[in-house]
């Protein structure tokens, strides 16, 4: 460890010589291209709040947006994977759509009608889920037994996915719709039923909060028993007081997000409340599918950084042959990654149509795009070997903040399609421009 | 060197062709323990492709290994691992997007109680093992694209001699390097033979290896022309084995020696 002591006078001479910002930069460690996204969408959320005469940022509005990006949240994650080892899934719409296609039949006619259980048995939702998961999976191996270990490219696979899926839902009911859903199942829609409320929020945001601080301590106890530099005090201090006030900022936000009025009336009359005069408020609270997007971010991105697996994923996206050549049984982790992408999408299913009420053969149409736009907005490259799930998420909350805000200052669909394709072209330039500079 | 009874490898009739073309034909080398064995030819000769036959990287079309003289089933790198061969390829085959310490224990990454990936342990080991090859190195933190020729040499280098290799297989491995670098992984080699280890180094120069070499093995258009201890021929007589492929009287030749009637 010798050259560490001896080398840093020379690092901090260098720090001296930088400018306050980048300084500020090299002492956290922040990212500056996920700054710079963070950033992109607060000029968004500002500029359509303006525009709007500030109706965007208002409790109501951000938790349905919040709301909204979780299923291609869910579903980005597991791209960020798929495209780092080079590949793509143009299929996860589809799938999306005969997965949920699936579930509604599994809930709301098979087991019902042909088993007999009685409508709103505890077992329904967690059958209804569990069947959904297991052909999201089987399909995920399927695609990606054809593109890892037959050597077809995922481009023609998961097109003609696309196609087969899509056909496979319609096949279900014959393009009938299937509704109405479980009540259960219906809570991983979000609405009012389906989020926590005040109280658990905050416990949800506190909770969140100490396991931030934790992992900040337990990163620096690591770094220090191995005599590794270590971020200055502050620097640490600053990083855990920013994330825990975003945090429990947002579980703020949500909380003041109250019930409209028809459904506290409802709840006050089965519970035998009496309304006081002002009105009751009660907190709608972080919304399920948004808790179930988190997770899977949280997942994801333990699987990406901290496992094996995920290891062997950016090695591949960054030299297949070099994993290869290390002993990496590259073909199983393609295969892998597929069938964690089904399962994800499974997921979606889930929350799309308990989100609808109902299951319909054209669900999910046009997601693998919004999917794909958000992971490279997020700065996966298509070159493979790059990518950040909490980047891919944040580019699903961009892409959904973009198309509700242009459903809100009236854009009509087409513009707003034309306005989504313009900013993912652009998008993707700036990072070119930015890992240029990088290199 | 001792010419104990079963060598620690042994490559006998090796052949192997893409398409059309026969890359290596009928080719036998052998290598002993404590023992530098010298792989000579010009580029395109077959060197590379033969010594990947070996590290498990292609399959061969015919011939046998034997390791430690009982024959050897390598059909991918994990089994050339398993029996101790460690490789350095001509084009490092490094995981450009990850740092050094990823690269070093790529498919070999040492794990926490809980399974999870021990980064630090894999920074600290990486550390002292390059601290050995290339003090001043200290880019732990970028992924190796971004490092110079020479440092993602010696990242290849660090990643072969990391696992106690029985057998190493250094595929031009001064290609990057200026001249201190090179003498420094003269040095290498001498200490790792003085550990037993057995290597093959390969070069299209005879300049860079022919002092280090215990024997040298040329090849020709995918055939071996002949082996040699250094001590029995001159560097002339190498030269005139890798481009005339004239074996000299102190060679044993093999099947790509110039036959005397051309
Ligand atoms: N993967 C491959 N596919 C097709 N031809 C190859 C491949 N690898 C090597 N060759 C051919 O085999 C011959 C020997 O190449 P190589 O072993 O790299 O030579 P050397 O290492 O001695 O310079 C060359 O003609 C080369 O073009
Ligand atoms: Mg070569």
């Amino acid at each position: 460890m010798t050259e560490v002591t001896s080398n840093a006078p020379l690092e901090g001479a260098r720090a001296s010589e930088l400018g306050p910002v980048a300084r500020f930069l090299k002492a956290t460690e922040l990212d500056t291209r996920m700054l710079g996204m963070v950033g992109a969408l607060l000029v968004i959320w500002m500029g359509f709040h303006i525009l709007s005469n500030g109706l965007f940022l208002t409790p109501r509005n951000l938790w349905n947006l919040s709301v909204q990006s979780s299923s291609v949240a869910v579903m980005a994650t597991g791209m960020v994977l798929v495209i780092v080892t080079r590949n793509i899934d143009l299929s996860v719409g589809s799938l999306l759509g005969f997965v949920g296609m699936i579930m509604g039949v599994t809930q709301a006619m098979f087991l019902p009608r042909v088993i007999g259980l009685p409508l709103g048995d505890p077992t329904i939702w967690i059958i209804a889920l569990a069947a959904g998961l297991a052909v999201g999976l089987v399909i995920g191996a399927l695609q990606g037994f054809l593109i890892a270990y037959l050597a077809i490219p995922s481009f023609i696979v998961t097109l003609g996915g696309l196609l087969v899926w899509r056909g496979a839902a319609w096949w279900v009911t014959s393009g009938q719709t299937v509704a109405p859903m479980d009540a259960t199942f219906r809570l991983m829609g979000g609405g009012p039923g389906g989020s926590i409320g005040a109280s658990w929020s905050w416990v949800v945001g506190l909770v969140a909060c100490v396991a931030v601080i934790l992992m900040l301590m337990s990163g620096r106890a690591q770094r220090k028993r191995f005599k590794f530099p270590l971020r200055p005090v502050w620097a640490e201090v600053f990083l855990g007081i920013l994330v825990s006030s975003v945090i429990l900022g947002a579980v703020w936000v949500a909380n003041s997000y109250p019930w409209p009025a028809g459904t506290v009336r409802r709840y006050a009359e089965a519970n035998n409340i009496t309304i006081p005069e002002g009105g009751l408020f009660i907190s709608h609270g972080i919304a399920v599918p948004v808790l179930m997007a988190v997770a899977a971010g949280i997942i994801v991105t333990f699987i990406a950084t901290r496992t094996r697996f995920g290891r062997y994923v950016f090695a591949i996206g960054g030299n297949p042959e070099a994993a290869e050549l290390a002993g990496i049984n590259t073909r199983w982790v393609t295969m892998k990654v597929f069938m964690l992408m089904g399962l994800l999408a499974s997921f979606s299913a889930a929350i799309s149509t308990a989100r609808l009420n109902a299951s319909t053969n054209a669900q999910g149409t046009l997601d693998e795009l919004l999917v794909i736009a958000a992971a490279v907005i997020g700065g996966t490259s298509l070159a493979g070997g790059v990518g950040t799930v909490a980047g891919a998420m944040l580019g699903a909350v961009l892409m959904q903040s973009l198309q509700s805000g242009m459903v809100l200052l009236g854009v009509d669909t087409p513009l707003q399609n034309i306005v989504v394709g313009f900013v993912l072209v652009v998008a993707v330039w700036l990072d070119t421009l930015y890992r240029r500079r990088a290199q | 060197m001792d010419q104990s009874p079963a060598p620690l490898v042994e490559m006998r009739n090796m052949s192997i062709a893409f398409g059309g073309i026969r890359a290596v034909d009928d080719a036998s080398v052998d290598l002993h323990a404590g023992e530098v064995v010298a792989l000579l030819g010009h580029n395109g000769a077959g060197k590379s492709t033969l010594i990947k036959i070996l590290s498990g990287a292609y399959r061969r079309d015919a011939g046998t290994i034997f390791v430690n003289g009982e024959e050897a089933q390598i059909s991918n790198p994990r089994d050339a691992k398993k029996y101790g061969i460690e490789t350095i390829y001509q084009t490092l085959a490094l995981a450009d997007n990850v740092d050094a310490a990823a690269n070093l224990f790529l498919g070999r990454e040492l794990r926490t109680a809980w399974g999870t990936l021990d980064d630090v342990a894999m920074e600290a080991e990486a550390r002292k093992v390059m601290g050995r090859l290339n003090p001043r190195f200290q880019r732990f933190k970028d992924p190796v694209v971004r490092l110079s020729g020479g440092q993602r040499q010696s990242v290849a280098i660090a990643r072969a001699i990391l696992f106690n290799a029985r057998i190493l297989i250094m595929d031009e491995p001064t290609a990057a390097l200026g001249p201190q670098e090179t003498a420094q992984v003269g040095e290498l080699v001498k200490q790792l033979k003085a550990d037993g280890i057995g290597i093959f180094l390969i070069s299209h120069d005879i300049h860079d290896v022919f002092d280090l070499a215990d024997r040298v093995c040329v090849m020709k258009n995918g055939q071996v022309v002949g082996t040699a201890r250094t001590q029995d021929v001159t560097k002339d007589e190498v030269l005139g084995m890798i481009i005339l492929g004239k074996c000299p009287p102190g060679a044993i030749p093999g099947p790509g020696a110039m036959t005397m009637a051309a």
